[in-house]
């Protein structure tokens, strides 16, 4: 069995910032939602530390569906970071 | 059934409303809505506009909003197609039309499904400028308080 895992993706403004499209993360131990993977996000690197910093609003899908930090996350999930959509 | 497209291709206004309504006799009324690229941007000259998207979630999250008009009017179709990729100013940007037998159902949904689809549907717009500026379009409130006019009690 391998180590549980995440597949992160950053769109638009994230992305360029980052220099990042998307990543796999082996799953961090104190990680079991939205919220606590931000928190340990933004521990792990000051560049992540800046794009979830406050007042700057970035949403967020878990398998592809509008998610927020109570959604929990689990082995396999999909993660992506994004803006505010803005088409049409 | 809805068609639900994205694609990097302009799309063909008259080929589409064809399409939806060939050999239909029940339809009374279309309602149609195109997004074009304004050149005009904060007074500065656009050169160009970039659609980016989440290809694993875009088409379903259309197909939902889809979904979401045909339950709430008796629809006898629609169709939505939003582009992706580089698009210039006066390029077409997405297509709205909704087909039912009466106009007030036809007019409601084609607003409701362009104004979910701003706020619920994930695309970026990106503006490039001539002199080489470039910047991501940032959310309007104005767009949520449109979307929010669909909201329906609890």
């Amino acid at each position: 069995m391998g180590a549980a895992s995440l597949h992160i993706l950053y769109f638009a403004w994230l992305r360029e910032r980052l220099g990042l499209g998307e990543e796999s993360l082996a799953l961090p131990e104190d990680v079991d939602s939205v919220g606590t993977l931000i928190a340990w996000l933004r521990r792990r690197d000051d560049r992540f530390g800046a794009i979830f910093a406050e007042g700057r609003l970035v949403r967020c899908a878990v398998n592809q569906e509008f998610a927020g930090p109570d959604t929990p996350l689990a082995d396999g999930d999909e993660v992506a970071f994004f803006p505010p959509v803005t088409g049409g | 059934m809805a068609r639900v497209v994205v694609q990097d291709a302009a799309f063909d206004v008259g080929a589409e409303f064809a399409a939806l309504t060939a050999g239909r006799c029940d339809i009374g009324g279309i309602g149609a809505f195109v997004g074009t690229v304004r050149e005009l941007s904060g007074g500065q000259r656009l050169a160009a506009m970039t659609l980016e998207h989440y290809p694993a979630m875009t088409a379903a999250a259309l197909a939902r909003i889809a979904a979401e008009a045909e339950r709430r009017w008796d629809l006898l179709g629609c169709t939505v197609i939003h582009r992706v990729g580089r698009l210039e100013p006066g390029a077409p940007i997405v297509l709205v039309l909704a087909a039912a037998a009466h106009r007030d159902a036809a007019l409601a949904a084609t607003g409701f499904l362009i104004d979910w689809l701003k706020t619920k549907a994930p695309f970026w717009k990106k503006e490039c400028f001539a002199d080489g500026a470039a910047h991501w379009v940032e959310a309007r409130a104005e767009d949520d308080a449109a979307a929010a006019r669909w909201s329906e009690p609890d």
